[in-house]
Order: structure tokens, then sequence, then C-alpha cells
């Protein structure tokens, strides 16, 4: 990791991806965290300022939706909710994943082969399914979505990891540390992962962006987070019965999850191109 | 060869299986289906319910029922629907034509846009023109496809009054969910294009092709292009299982008769053969589209089917 920090130029730095992903993450995230702060009374009712068109009043720059709540405030506090769950379920599906492709990658045999079977049979199905079924099952909800998330996407890491893995375990380094006789526990974590943790930092980033988008499809679909909580999709689904008269409604949400979503993927691609010295010619 | 195309086929009959038996056994764990049937039906008795469980093979044990199951898939009978009993195979008989229609002309779509464009940005590559194909492409990537749907709806339906909002009748009604869908998936392919493009323009039949004074047209769309259709249809092929995956939710937006639609009503009504059948066909059809594409891909390219054998 060092080695691949020390790759980024002040040219990577001046680049388009990295000022436009760091400025759009940043701001949003800005604007999440203070949410409180900024938009003291997001969901207050006020139903004699119904449906109020954007760009009128400066109290509501974007609008109100049909109770009469600010469509600004009700963005940036729906952004709390579509960036934890992106967060944690990246979180926990790297934990599980990286732990898994280390051990399957270093010790082979059985252990791997069911790895890699588990992941043969989540990579055949597409995410959408298998979230119908687990949620017409379990029901929706913030928590079960995320374990879906990280159900389905803990393999991921576990393969991209295993096969760093196999490439690295007959290196030198680890052949020597393993002959001074250092434990198994300090190859995997102290040894190995430091040296493959790149690639797997750049699959974070675009699934923090890919999860957000998932989450809000399925509340879209009304899979997933409770229908009061505010949220991008859980409103993007209200809106849409006033689309015919109020566009805003529905407008606002989805560029909401468009610019976060954009910002990440623009921070992902420009750490890949940075951490990958052929990065020009990668997909 | 043929040890190639069986270790494939196992694996795919594999997946399949391993996907029906883990929906089987959750659908199983969410309730007694008897109760389920039964729900506002007013007055059912215990000697009903018996009869209900009798009647649905429910009193025999799991891995008999999971059998008949699978039996019954290859009688093309997936059960009846709880809503309405009408057979199951029948809705999805209706509703897979639609989804596949559409999903046809997603990729033709997709097709049209991302290899023009792919080359360009290949041909330019490091330029302007590249540069803005590639933060395109990351925007297409960053659309939430149920959003852009919608924001066609209000711009073509509502606005502008071009194009019907929902339903499937006639060729207009394809123009918006094919669009929808294609936009984001160009946004995939284009890169892939550009890729592909890059690899084979570095070859030295390229240069000979230009020695001999070839029209750069003809370079680009004879000679390279049709060098890099393999991968390119490769990549097209397996792009199938995530494509049908969007599907269901812009079916949801246009009111579209497919599958997607079918399976997010059974969810709505707890109708779970038809959720059963729907996820099981879906599955299957990925798979085996993946499998073609493996097969056609280890005919084509001997090295394939060496990397397998590990």
């Amino acid at each position: 990791m060092a080695s691949a920090t020390k790759q980024l130029t002040y040219r990577r730095y001046t680049s388009i991806e990295f000022l436009l992903g760091t400025g759009l993450t940043g701001t949003i995230c800005l604007l999440v965290l203070f949410s409180d702060l900024l938009f003291p009374g997001a969901g207050k009712i006020d139903l004699s300022a119904r449906l109020l068109p954007p760009f009128i009043t400066m109290s509501h720059p974007f609008g109100t939706d049909p109770l009469g709540r600010d469509v600004l405030a009700r963005v940036v506090a729906g952004g709390k909710i579509s960036l934890m769950v992106g967060l944690l379920s990246v979180a926990g599906a790297v934990v599980i994943g990286v732990i898994m492709g280390l051990i399957s990658g270093y010790y082979r045999g059985f252990w791997d082969m069911i790895v890699m079977r588990f992941a043969d049979v989540q990579l055949a199905l597409p995410f959408i399914l298998l979230a119908i079924t687990f949620i017409a099952i379990v029901g929706g909800g913030l928590r079960n979505m995320i374990l879906l998330l990280i159900i389905s996407q803990w393999v991921q890491y576990a393969r991209l990891v295993r096969g760093s893995v196999l490439a690295l375990r007959d290196r030198e380094f680890i052949q020597s540390a393993q002959a001074i006789g250092v434990g198994d526990l300090n190859i995997l974590f102290r040894h190995l992962l430091p040296n493959l943790i790149g690639p797997v930092i750049v699959l974070m980033t675009l699934n923090v962006a890919n999860n957000i988008l998932l989450e809000s499809s399925l509340t879209f679909l009304g899979l997933g987070v409770d229908p009061l909580t505010p949220s991008w999709g859980g409103m993007l689904a209200d809106g849409r019965t006033y689309l015919q008269n109020a566009w805003w409604v529905s407008f606002f949400p989805g560029l909401a999850i468009l610019l976060t979503v954009l910002g990440l993927n623009l921070l992902g691609d420009w750490l890949r191109d940075s951490l990958d010295p052929t990065g020009r010619t990668s997909k | 060869m043929a040890g190639f195309l069986l270790r494939r086929l196992f694996q795919a009959i594999f997946v399949v299986l391993v996907v029906t038996l883990v929906v089987a056994f959750a659908i199983r764990l969410t309730g007694d289906p008897a109760l389920m049937l039964t729900q506002g039906a007013g007055s059912v008795t215990e000697e009903d319910l018996a009869r209900i469980r009798e009647a649905l093979g429910l009193n025999q044990p799991f891995f008999v029922q999971y059998g008949n199951f699978l039996l019954g898939i290859l009688h093309l009978d997936f059960g009846r629907s709880f809503l309405g009993g009408t057979p199951v195979a029948m809705l999805i008989g209706k509703a897979l034509p639609a989804t596949l229609m559409l999903a046809f002309a997603s990729m033709l779509v997709s097709i049209a846009i991302s290899i023009p464009l792919g080359i360009k940005a290949a041909i330019s590559r490091g330029k302007w023109p590249d540069q803005t194909i590639r933060i395109l492409s990351l925007v297409g990537l960053s659309f939430p496809n149920f959003w852009l749907a919608i924001m066609l709806v209000l711009l073509f339906s509502i606005f502008l009054r071009w194009l019907p909002p929902s339903g499937m009748e006639g060729f207009t009604s394809f123009i918006m969910p094919a669009t929808t869908i294609g936009v984001i998936l160009t946004a995939y392919n284009v890169r892939l294009v550009r890729a592909s493009m890059l690899e084979t323009m570095q070859f030295q039949y390229i240069m000979v092709a230009r020695a001999k004074g070839l029209s750069e047209n003809v370079v680009l769309y004879k000679h390279a292009l049709r060098n890099c259709a393999i991968p390119l249809i490769t990549y097209f092929g397996l792009q199938f299982g995530g494509l049908l995956g969007g599907i269901v939710v812009i079916e949801r937006v246009f009111n579209w008769p497919g599958l997607g639609t079918l399976a997010l009503d059974a969810v709505a009504g707890r109708d779970y053969p038809v959720l059963q059948g729907v996820i099981t066909v879906l599955s299957m059809l990925i798979v085996g589209v993946n499998l073609l594409v493996d097969i056609a891909y280890g005919l084509i390219d001997p090295r394939i089917r060496m990397e397998g054998r590990d």
C-alpha cells in the first residue's frame, strides 16, 4: 500500500475524476452529517404549503411535498439512510469476505472448495431476485436489507482476496516469514493482507455506490426501508403518484442518488487507475 | 471437448439445484401454506387444514416435496397459484415473452450506441473525446434506472405526450423501457468495446491493413471490430443475468406484463408457488445462457478449455 500511495503523482490529484469525485462525495457527506443543524424542522408537516413548486420561495428552494414538507430538507435527511446502508453493508461484507478469502487462499483444500462453490451459486443469481425472495420471506426493513447486502456481496471480496493470496503465497517474503517461524495469523494479517488491500479498497468504494443504488431500488419497489423513514427510494416511490402535477417531488431525490453514486464511482475509478500502474488500459 | 462440456453442464445443473433447494427451503420456513391459503376464509377447522395439506402434499417430508417439485419441473408443472389456482406454468408462459422481448430490445439499443462510442473512445485514447465518453459512461453507471425511467415518462408522456407511459402495446411502448435499460447497459459496454478495441489495434494485421492504404473506416470496422467481436459477444451474453435483474425494477415503473411484475405481485400477495416458479425459470435461463456462452467460447478458443481444468 505504501509504495502504491507513492505512485500517486501530482497530476493524478488534479485529474477531473479526483476533483469531481471528492467534491461531490465530500459535499454530500458534510450535508448529511450536519443535516440536523442545517435543517432543524426536516419532517415538519405544513398543510398550508402543500406542493409548492421549487425555486419560488427561499424557505423551500426545492419545493414542498404533498404534506407540505420541505423537499430539500427531506432529501438531505434521506441521505442518512442511504449512506448508512452503503457503508455498513460494505463494512460487513469486507470483514467476512477478506477473512474467508485469506483462509481459503492460504489453506486451500476442503474449505476453499466450499467457499468457491458457494460463490458460483451466488454469482449465477441476479441480486434483485435474491433480494425479492429474501425479503418476501424475512420481511424488509433497514437491518434486513444491510444483512442481505452483506450475504450477497462478501463473496466478491473472498474471490478477490483468494486470487491475490494464491499469487502471493509462494513468494519469497512469505516463505521466509514461514521459515523463521512466524505464526499463521501473523502471516495472514501482517504479511499478506497489506499486500492485497489496494484492489479491495477499490471494490469497496464502487460497492458503496452500488449498494446505495440497490437500497434505493428495493425501497422504491416497497421491499426496503420502512416507508415512514425518509429515504431517497421511498421519496421517489411517493413522488411518482404526483408526477403529473409535481415533478419536483421525485426529481430531487433521484438527482441526489445520481450525484452521490457518481461521486463515489469517480473516486473508485480514480483509485483503480492510481493503484494500477497499467491503469489506462483496464476496463 | 466432451469432458469440458460435461463438466460445465454438471456445474450448471448443480447451480440450478442449489438455487431451487434454497428457495424451496426458505419458503417452507415462512410458515404453513395451508394457513396462508385459508387466511380470511372465515371459520377453518383443523380437519380442513389437514385436508388442504393432504391435497397439496404438504404432509410429506420436505425432501419428498422438493423431489416432487423437481419432477414437476420436468413436465413444466410448477404447481398452482395460491390466488385463483391458475397453473404457474401458464402465468410464466404469458410473462416470459414480454420480459425476453424487452431484454433483446434493450440489448439492441445498447449495442447500437456502445460500439460506435467505444470505437471513438479507443481511437482518440487519452484525448478529449475519450475523456468525455469515459465520464459519460460513469454518469450512466451512476443512474438509478427507475429514476431515469420516471424522468423519461415525465418528459415524453406527460410534457410532450409522445409515448405511452405504461403497458405493452405496439412498438412505441418499447421505446422508453428499452432506452432506460439500454442506456445503463451502454455505460458498461462502452468500456468493454474501448478496452477490446485498444487490445486488437495493437496487432500487426492492423498495421498491415493501414500500410495497404485501406481507409480508416475499413480498418476499424472490418478488420479491428470483427476481431474483437468474439470477446464482446461473450461479455454481452454474460450480461444477461444482470440485465434480467434490472428489468424487474423497470417493469414495475412501466407496468410491463413480464416476469418482474409477476414476481413482485407474488411477493405482495404471498403467492409462493408463483414466486418459486419465476425464480426457478429465471435462474435456469441465466445459467443456461451462461452455459451456452461458455461452450461457444470454449469451441472458438481452446485456451479456455485448458484453464477450466485446474
